[in-house]
């Protein structure tokens, strides 16, 4: 029985003695705190768009919208698909497939993993938080190979293909594509998953404070 | 008067240097100015124009800088071009013709299968008409206030009425009236829209029958027709609908009572004569014999009761409609005349319903009845005879409430929110504001039953319309004058000269009436219009669905999006489903044989507003209007071998000409 808790103490760090808990209860509650709300955070991003692109031309006066989710393309995406045939563009609706279908599960888990830090007393919460950490750093890196790849991989033999030359639309920012101006904003989801980051770093922070001297007595 | 002249200057000086600010702070993206007077450009176009203050008001007050929208819509009848106007007041910019009667090439109105279709309900035992005479536009009602949902209108030269859906301002019944030839008192509705009412014209045997005019007296007779109206379907019930016989008068214009008088519907008459004509056998030509008498009747018909004869049986069958007969109606106590000056033309129930207005057409006044009158001199029984038909004629004295001298030639009146009435004087080429009694007394200062005020309108006026002025709550503001003749109006473009519409500004109690605009109309010759405020319109930007029928207001089972084009042969038979989007057709290329019969649906699969596709196909006849999400179909034996390109009519995008396909007939 003692060598199995020995066997688990070390994977998932020390315990906490209800003795020492009830004397520094504050201590042990901060990283619980932080962890736990930037998993619910991270959760809540799902239901918001994470970044969204605004079109601009003189025939659209109300401008064209997308608004990407992390498993959705919403929007004028039907309209903008139909602008897009025109210089060659693949659908919006085709990218990012996989990400897409995989995204509300590896949130979960990730977010899940993140709570598990919790009950992690050792180095080891800091490997189970790290892909909630970057998480949104993630999103942007695959959000810009889609941008690239959609924007380089024009079909040459659409109807606009020589006046259009490839192009990467910028992630954050002002851009422009024949006779429209991009403005392509970071959205709420993004932010919260951002915010998420940043609380897991101070999560982390304080589950260092708490957890290192028990760690450093166990050895 | 120098001085009054001075200040109206001034006044007309400030308005216009309020337009320059506006425009220039337009041009130079908000920036104020600094100069607050009359600018150099602006002094140079008055005096160019020679412009009086009261003309730089006018056009302040119908400038509609782009992008702004009118605040009231005008529906108006587009004559004998057998279509319907939509006008923005106060700009008056034409913004829509609606194809009604007649094949109309921009909307494909009469080039698909569905439209032709709805163009045939109209065709007269068979025979194909492709044109009608549109008269009076009714806008539909709740409560005896517009709604904004459907528009009526008759077409007089065959007794036809059509429904117009206000979700797409496209027509979607035309019902051909089973006993009459022509009509002329309709389209007008009951308060609530249970019924659209078309009142006859020229009188005929019912049922487009043959009778020799010698027997005119006995076998001729008028009628006016109660459409029923299915809002849910929105489409006229023919099997619920019915009709009473009249005397052979030629009944004119009708209205429904709303109020008090709702349940009854008034309409007048005239060649009470009987006048047969025949100038060439030198008896008096119509336009004497129908204007000997001193007195035409005025119908006073109770709708709710006729509606209880039908539906206890008490009809007869003529061409498979449902009509009462005058003995009945009689003796139901349906129908009852009242005198009325000889020949009258406009008859017009004030907003509340207590009066109804008849205008004199060849006699100067209108004649007030008051509907509490008339109902007392039924009950009491105050009849002062009865005509050759037996119909009861009430006693003039017993339910007039007042008469008017307006002026020459009173056609058509109107009523606007200060307790006055519109009356146009077609002789005097003006309109006569003149003030309501009884209970708008307390809206206006003048004496009640007067002429306040005459405005010349150029020239020969029909019908007025003023905002919402024939509801139970017109709005005044605005008045609409549709004069007949335009004579030196306009720049001179050849003998058929365009009528004209003038906007009057009626906001101003007392005297101030103002002319404000003429907008020419070379299309037909409008009689009735309608206005409605804009925003009790809200119709569709685009269809609701993808694959939609107009002509159900549903999903069309051919319907079909991207992904989905094929085309099948079945023996002699080619149906093909094609979707267009911008900037092509899908399938490109349509190839058969001669002789096959060919089905081809065509849908829209856009989104964006505007984003409509034509599609002209050369030698069949064949233009469609296919708008964003609309499906279309045409029906056709490709009889002709040869290499026939179609292209999309409709300027879509950059790549419109580049919007076609071939459509191979093999030999």
């Amino acid at each position: 029985m003692i060598l199995v808790a020995t066997w688990l103490e070390k994977l998932i760090g020390p315990r906490v003695s209800s003795e020492l808990l009830a004397k520094e209860r504050q201590k042990f509650r901060r990283p619980t705190i932080f962890l736990s709300l930037a998993a619910f955070l991270l959760l809540v991003s799902i239901f918001f768009p994470y970044w969204r692109l605004k079109l601009e031309a003189p025939q659209y006066p109300q401008g064209l919208y997308v608004r990407v989710y992390i498993n959705r393309v919403v929007g004028d995406v039907r309209e903008i698909d139909e602008l897009n045939h025109y210089i060659g563009m693949r659908s919006l609706q085709d990218a990012a497939q996989l990400e897409r279908s995989l995204s509300v599960f590896a949130i979960v888990v990730i977010s899940l993993l993140t709570l598990g830090a919790i009950y992690v007393h050792n180095q080891l919460a800091a490997v189970l938080s790290l892909p909630a950490l970057l998480f949104p750093v993630i999103f942007l890196g695959d959000l810009y190979y889609w941008l690239w790849n959609y924007g380089t991989n024009l079909d040459p033999r659409a109807p606009l293909s020589s006046a259009i030359k490839p192009f990467v639309p910028p992630l954050l920012g002002v851009g422009k594509i024949g006779q429209f101006k991009t403005i392509a904003y970071w959205d709420i989801g993004l932010w919260l998953a951002f915010l998420a980051s940043i609380l897991i770093v101070i999560g982390l922070y304080y589950h260092r404070k708490a957890y290192k001297p028990l760690v450093d007595a166990m050895r | 008067m120098g001085r009054t002249l001075k200040r109206t200057l001034l006044a007309g000086g400030i308005g216009l240097g309020l337009l320059v600010f506006v425009l220039s702070s337009c041009q130079q993206g908000g920036q104020t100015p600094g100069v607050s007077g009359l600018s150099k450009e602006a002094q140079s176009v008055i005096k160019e124009r020679g412009l009086k203050p009261q003309d730089v008001v006018a056009a302040l007050k119908t400038y509609l800088p782009t992008g702004q929208y009118d605040e009231y819509i005008m529906f108006s009848s587009g004559g004998h071009s057998g279509q319907v106007l939509v006008i923005g007041i106060p700009s008056m910019r034409l913004l829509r013709v609606i194809g009604v009667f007649t094949p109309e090439p921009w909307q494909g109105w009469g080039y698909s299968k569905e439209t032709e279709e709805i163009l045939a309900e109209g065709n007269v035992d068979g025979k194909k008409i492709t044109w009608g005479d549109t008269h009076h536009p009714a806008l539909s009602e709740t409560d005896a206030d517009y709604d904004g949902q459907f528009l009526f209108i008759n077409d007089k030269a065959h007794a036809r009425v059509a429904v117009i859906d206000l979700r797409d301002f496209e027509t979607k019944q035309i019902v051909k009236n089973p006993i009459a030839i022509s009509d002329h008192g309709g389209a007008m509705v009951t308060p609530n829209t249970e019924y659209v009412i078309e009142g006859g014209q020229y009188a005929t045997p019912l049922g487009w029958k043959y009778a020799s005019l010698d027997d005119y007296a006995k076998a001729y007779r008028g009628m006016v027709t109660l459409w029923k109206f299915d809002r849910k379907k929105g489409r006229i019930d023919k099997k619920q609908s019915f009709a009473l016989e009249l005397p052979p008068y030629w009944q004119d214009l009708f209205d429904a009572g709303k109020g008090v008088s709702e349940g009854w519907i008034f309409g007048n008459s005239f060649n009470t004569e009987m006048s047969t004509g025949g100038v060439e056998e030198g008896n008096p030509p119509f336009e004497a014999g129908a204007s000997q008498r001193d007195m035409d009747y005025l119908h006073v018909i109770n709708w709710k009761k006729a509606e209880e004869v039908v539906k206890a049986g008490k009809y007869k069958v003529i061409n498979g409609f449902k009509v009462i007969p005058i003995e009945t109606a009689v003796k139901e106590g349906i129908l009852y005349f009242v005198p009325e000056p000889k020949s009258p033309h406009g008859v017009d129930v004030t907003p509340g319903g207590e009066y109804i207005v008849v205008a004199g057409k060849l006699d100067p006044h209108v004649t007030i009845y008051s509907f509490e009158k008339i109902q007392k001199a039924i009950q009491e029984k105050k009849f002062e005879g009865k005509d050759p038909y037996g119909v009861p004629i009430l006693s003039f004295d017993a339910v007039v409430e007042a008469q008017v001298e307006v002026g020459l030639g009173p056609l058509h009146t109107q009523f606007d929110n200060q307790g006055y009435a519109y009356t146009s004087l077609f002789l005097e080429s003006a309109v006569a504001r003149w003030t309501l009694g009884g209970p708008y007394s307390k809206l206006h200062k003048e004496e009640p039953w007067t002429v306040v005020q005459k405005i010349p309108v150029h020239y020969n006026v029909g019908h007025i319309a003023a905002a919402e002025g024939d509801t139970k709550d017109p709005d005044g503001k605005y008045l609409v004058s549709l004069n007949k003749w335009s004579v030196d109006r306009f720049t001179n473009v050849g003998p058929l000269l365009p009528q004209n519409f003038q906007l009057i500004d009626i906001s101003k109690p007392g005297t101030n009436m103002q002319l404000l605009y003429d907008m020419p109309i070379g299309l037909g010759e409008p009689h009735y219009a309608q206005i409605i405020k804009a925003d009790k319109l809200n119709p569709w930007e685009v269809y609701p669905e993808i694959g939609w029928n107009p002509g159900t207001q549903s999903k069309d089972p051919n319907g079909i999006t991207a992904g989905q084009e094929k085309i099948v042969r079945k023996g002699k038979t080619v149906e093909i489903w094609m979707t267009a989007v911008r900037s092509h057709y899908n399938p490109e290329r349509v190839v058969v044989r001669k002789g096959d019969r060919v089905i081809w649906h065509i849908t829209n699969i856009e989104r964006a507003k505007d984003a409509t596709h034509g599609f002209g196909l050369p030698l069949w006849n064949i233009n469609l209007s296919i708008e964003p999400g609309e499906t279309q179909t045409i029906e056709f034996v490709a009889d002709k071998e040869g290499v026939f390109p179609f292209y999309c009519t409709e300027f879509c995008s950059a790549l419109h000409l580049e919007m076609m396909g071939y459509f191979i007939v093999k030999p």
